[in-house]
Parts: structure tokens; C-alpha cells; sequence
């Protein structure tokens, strides 16, 4: 019993410190942080500091902290360009099916566009598109790749 | 675009034999039927006169061997070798030699004449159970010499028919996407083919990206997903005409169109302000429903084939699931509940089972369920696959499955899969390009 408890708890430290050591790797490289992409690679710029892109989790059209924080950069250059329009397109990664990475995609591309809204910016100077699947940056098959291609990307329209 | 087609049935005579052959279906079949397809005897004069309009110089064998093909496909059946065949065409058709077949362990035997007649192609054939020594079906049409593939077919859904209880699925096509290019910069047409890959045929230019054709069962019209104008909108296709027409006028996408069991429906959705919901379109009279209504991702819908139920994608639980619902949108019930994710259901023509993708652990598959829930059976698993369809008989399924790329990104391809409903007879559909979302008609000769 108590060696079986000893064995357990040796197990959950071994468990805990790969845990960790793989957190420490993907901090290490900067580029995902859960499984939402974020680093620079494949990000655009609207205006020097506006990144163009947010990334998302898994499944998700939740925004992130650094999402919106790139959003309010967006909203403070479509401010400051007021006759500026864009096309905000949303994106899925390759493993969903085709026609709910359409809705996903959708859904995304509007929480961006709503958090648009709340910093001032008019809906009728936004456009949602969804690509779902159909439009990868990254055409990798693994959850870096994924991460990248998870995204609401901002595009001007004139 | 394609031309209307006429075939004249001329005399069906009923044998009353007590057959000793039958052919299950309903299991793996794992000892496929030993079956002999006899080239269809052709005269001096027909074989000349079919050379000059179909470029084939023995038009019965080639019909023949069409036949021949489809019976393996379908893995119920074994065509045995010709070589091994004892007995001429001509002569096995009026009365065939049952021990010489039987020598070479042939069940059944199909055996037949083509003539040229009038300008037409005139057609028989028969089955024989060679070891009752009696002959099972006898059929004869005349069609235009152009039609010379349906033949071979149509006589392939008669045999299977007649051993099996059930419809084939042979005289049918198959509406897809061809896709070429760059994983990053696909460019997809919408493509159509009969369902043993001839005739393929390309029906958009490839200039914008279409997605998710569907045949409308009672005819030879098409719904799809076009991004012309880079607003994704539902088409409607006539593929005799090539009209095309955008269904309804939506303020936003909509997408994952299907028709009503009897054609006068488009079912799909709706997405706006970050919400897809159902909604239906008469194709008469031009009046929107909208069936459901729910803050989650609604898509995917598909009748049963008596058009009083939907079964649909939902993540109203928070995950992607399986739902039925009343075709006017209530009585909404979950019906998936394994693990995983549950996507695109497709209610089978025979309304018993609902055909579906599913994600699990990071394989997909595609399986099938009772319209309960119950009785979940998953066919097959891989990397990628997805949007199974049903074949009009509801015993085969056809999908498309995409491969893993490697560290450097490159690899990818997509491709057509058929598999039976048994879980058996995995195959690959040849298309010339890439292939996806593929949609299998009905029988066109019914």
C-alpha cells in the first residue's frame, strides 16, 4: 500500500515535470501559447504596429488578451482613417468539417468585428467573410501550423 | 449539356425458376459470387456500323467488360477470367453449355447480343444460375449507340438487382469538386462523372471557389456553395443547361445547401452576426423559413427520406453534435452521445441510418448510427475524411479523405473513398484531379 502510494506520487511528479518541461518549450519558442498561435510569423501589418491578424483556441471565437489588444490597435488606425473599410476574414484550421469551419469561421470573424464595435468603429465600415478551411497561410499538418491558420485577419476593402 | 435520353424496354419475360444463387448484402461479403460475364455476341455488320459512331471496334465486349467491372467494384462478385470461358458468345446466349461453366466454377453467367437497328443500339441479355441450369432474367432495349456505357449499367443494375433483392446503383453519377494548386491557393471546379469515373466532366472554370455540390434527388439539378463575387451564397445549377441561379437573397453567407427528398426544397444555413441557423427555400413559390433558431452553430441539415424529419450539426451543447428535429423545426433532440466530435449526418435513402464524420482523439471517421442514436458502428478511420453520401440504394457510401503533409508542408492530397456499409470493400474513386465533397445521384434510368 505504501509502496503504491510512494510509486504513485513519484508517477505525478514525473507526469507534473513533463507537464512542465513542455510548457517551458513552447514558451521557449514564443510561438503558441496553449493552442493559440502567437507569434509574428505570418502576421501583416495595416499601418506600422497594427497587426492585421488575431489567432484563436481550438473550436473557439473567444478573443485572447493579445487579440484584443491587437483589435484596439486596429480600432485606433480605423479612427484615425476614417474613410477606410475592411473586410474582416475568417478562418478555420483542416480539422473540422467543411461546412462547420464555414460557421466557425463566421462566428470568429464577428467577435472580432464586435469587438471593432465597441472601440467606435461603425458596422456598416466592417464586412464579415468566412473562409472556414479553404484558405490555410500555413499548410502544414501539425498544431503549429493549426495554430496559424485559426484566425480573423483584418483586409482593407478600398 | 447532356442529352435526354430514352431507353425502350421491349419485353421483360419472368422466369419462375427456384434460384439457387442469391447474393447476401447485408453482411461483409468475404466469398464474393463467381460470376461469368459473356462478351455480348455482335455481327459483322452491327460491330462496323457501331465502330463508325462509338470508335470501339467490338462494342459487345466492351459493354460487356463495363459490366464486368462494376460486379467487382461492388465486391460481391467475382468476374472470372475469360480466358478460361469454353463456350462462343453467340451460341452460350441461345443456350449455354452449363457444364462447361460450372468446370470452371462459374455460378452465374451473363450472357448477351447487341445489333445495330435502325440507326440504334438494340441490346440483350441474360441471366443464367448455372447450377440450377436455368435462366433467371432475360431483357432486351434499344437506345442511341452513344448511350453504349449507360448499357452496360443499366445491365449491371438488372443482375445485382435480381441477385441481391435490392436497386443498384451502377446507371448513376457523381457530382464532386476537382481541386488542383497549392494547399494554400486551391482552385476548385465543380466536376461530374458517372460513378465508375467516365464521362468526367469539369462544369465551372475554376475562377472562384465552389464547394459542397448536391444532386436534387428527382432530378438533374444541382445546389452548391459559390464564393462569386466573394459572397458566399447557395446556387442552384441545371447541369443540362448550365444555368445557374443564387438561392433566395440572404444578407450574409449561406452555406451546406441539400434538397428536399422530393426536389421542391433547398435546405441550408444562414449565418449572420456570428450565428448560423436552418432555414428552408421553396423552390416554387420562393418562400424562406427559417426552422431553426438557436445562438449556436446550426448546419448540415439533411432530410429522411420521407421529408418529416432533419437531422443536423449543432453545438448547442458546446461541442459539435448529432440532432434530429421535426421538419418544421421542433422536437429538437440529441442523438450522438460517444465520444468526440459528430459531424455532417446524412439521413440514408433507405431512412434507417444516419451516415456521419467523426472526431476522436485526432483520427476521423466515418460511421453510421440508427436514427435514434443507437447502434453507433464506425467504417473506417484516417488521417482526414469527411461528407460521406449515400449511394441511392443506401448500401454504399462515397467520401473524400486528405493526406498528412510532411515537415516541409507538401504532400497534401484529396481524394474520392467508397466503402460498404458492411465496413468493407474500401476504395478508391480515380478522378483525374484532386477530389472532395462528392455527391452520388439517383438512379437516372428510373
Amino acid at each position: 500500500m505504501k509502496l503504491n502510494k510512494i510509486l504513485k506520487n513519484a508517477f505525478l511528479v514525473i507526469v507534473a515535470s513533463f507537464v512542465l518541461s513542455a510548457c517551458a518549450v513552447s514558451k521557449k519558442t514564443g510561438q503558441m501559447q496553449g493552442d493559440v498561435y502567437t507569434g509574428k510569423d505570418t502576421v501583416e501589418y495595416l499601418a506600422s504596429g497594427v497587426p492585421d491578424r488575431v489567432f484563436f483556441a481550438t473550436n473557439e471565437s473567444v478573443l485572447t488578451t493579445a487579440s484584443r489588444e491587437t483589435l484596439r490597435k486596429q480600432a485606433a488606425w480605423l479612427r484615425k482613417n476614417s474613410k477606410i473599410t475592411v473586410v474582416l476574414e475568417g478562418h478555420a484550421d483542416e480539422r473540422g468539417t467543411r461546412e462547420y469551419n464555414l460557421a466557425l469561421g463566421e462566428r470568429r470573424a464577428n467577435a472580432a468585428k464586435d469587438y471593432l464595435m465597441t472601440y467606435g468603429i461603425s458596422s456598416n465600415r466592417i464586412q464579415v467573410l468566412s473562409y472556414g478551411k479553404e484558405r490555410p497561410v500555413d499548410s502544414g499538418s501539425n498544431p503549429l501550423a493549426w495554430s496559424k491558420n485559426r484566425r480573423s485577419v483584418t483586409v482593407k476593402a478600398n | 449539356m447532356i442529352k435526354k435520353i430514352l431507353f425502350s424496354l421491349i419485353f421483360i419475360i419472368p422466369i419462375n425458376a427456384f434460384a439457387l444463387i442469391e447474393v447476401d448484402i447485408t453482411r461483409g461479403n468475404l466469398n464474393p459470387l463467381p460470376i461469368a460475364v459473356s462478351p455480348l455476341s455482335i455481327d459483322e455488320n452491327s460491330k462496323k456500323n457501331f465502330e463508325k459512331i462509338t470508335k470501339k471496334n467490338n462494342l459487345g465486349s466492351e459493354i460487356s467488360q463495363i459490366v464486368e467491372k462494376n460486379l467487382k467494384t461492388s465486391g460481391l462478385f467475382n468476374p472470372l477470367s475469360k480466358d478460361a470461358f469454353l463456350q462462343a458468345p453467340d451460341i452460350a446466349n441461345l443456350k449455354p453449355r452449363f457444364e462447361d461453366w460450372n468446370l470452371i466454377k462459374a455460378q452465374a453467367l451473363i450472357t448477351g447480343k447487341v445489333k445495330f437497328v435502325d440507326e440504334k443500339l438494340r441490346v440483350e441479355f441474360r441471366l443464367w444460375d448455372v447450377l440450377a441450369g436455368k435462366e433467371m432474367m432475360a431483357l432486351a432495349f434499344t437506345t442511341v449507340p452513344s448511350n453504349w456505357r449507360r448499357v452496360g449499367h443499366i445491365i449491371t443494375d438488372k443482375v445485382y438487382e435480381r441477385l441481391t433483392g435490392e436497386k443498384g446503383y451502377f446507371d448513376t453519377r457523381i457530382i464532386y469538386v476537382a481541386e488542383e494548386g497549392p494547399k494554400t491557393k486551391r482552385v476548385k471546379k465543380l466536376a461530374i462523372m458517372d460513378q465508375d469515373g467516365a464521362n468526367n466532366k469539369f462544369l465551372t472554370l475554376g475562377n472562384e471557389l465552389v464547394l459542397t455540390p448536391r444532386f436534387n434527388p428527382t432530378n438533374q439539378m444541382v445546389t452548391y456553395l459559390s464564393y462569386f463575387r466573394n459572397l458566399p451564397r447557395v446556387y442552384l445549377l441545371d447541369i443540362e443547361t448550365g444555368m445557374q441561379e443564387v438561392v433566395g437573397d440572404f444578407p450574409g453567407m449561406t452555406f451546406a445547401p441539400r434538397f428536399s427528398p422530393d426536389g421542391k426544397k433547398i435546405i441550408m444555413s444562414f449565418a449572420k452576426d456570428g450565428n448560423s441557423d436552418i432555414y428552408t427555400m421553396d423552390l416554387e413559390n420562393r418562400i424562406v423559413e427559417k426552422i431553426t433558431n438557436h445562438p449556436s452553430i446550426d448546419t448540415s441539415p439533411s432530410y429522411s427520406p420521407d421529408g418529416k424529419y432533419i437531422c443536423f450539426n449543432s453545438d448547442r451543447s458546446g461541442y459539435q453534435q448529432i440532432y434530429i428535429m421535426k421538419s418544421d423545426g421542433s422536437n429538437v433532440k440529441r442523438i450522438s452521445f460517444g465520444k468526440g466530435l459528430y459531424g455532417t449526418p446524412v439521413w440514408s435513402p433507405r431512412g434507417d441510418l444516419i451516415a456521419f464524420t467523426k472526431l476522436h482523439k485526432g483520427k476521423f471517421y466515418i460511421g453510421v448510427m440508427r436514427t435514434d442514436g443507437s447502434g453507433e458502428r464506425l467504417l473506417t478511420e484516417n488521417f482526414y475524411q469527411e461528407a460521406p453520401s449515400w449511394s441511392p440504394n443506401g448500401r454504399v457510401l462515397i467520401f473524400y479523405r486528405e493526406t498528412e503533409t510532411d515537415e516541409k508542408g507538401e504532400g497534401f492530397t484529396a481524394k474520392l473513398w467508397s466503402i460498404d456499409l458492411t465496413g468493407y470493400n474500401e476504395r478508391q474513386v480515380n478522378t483525374p484531379t484532386d477530389a472532395s465533397d462528392p455527391s452520388w445521384s439517383s438512379l437516372l434510368s428510373n
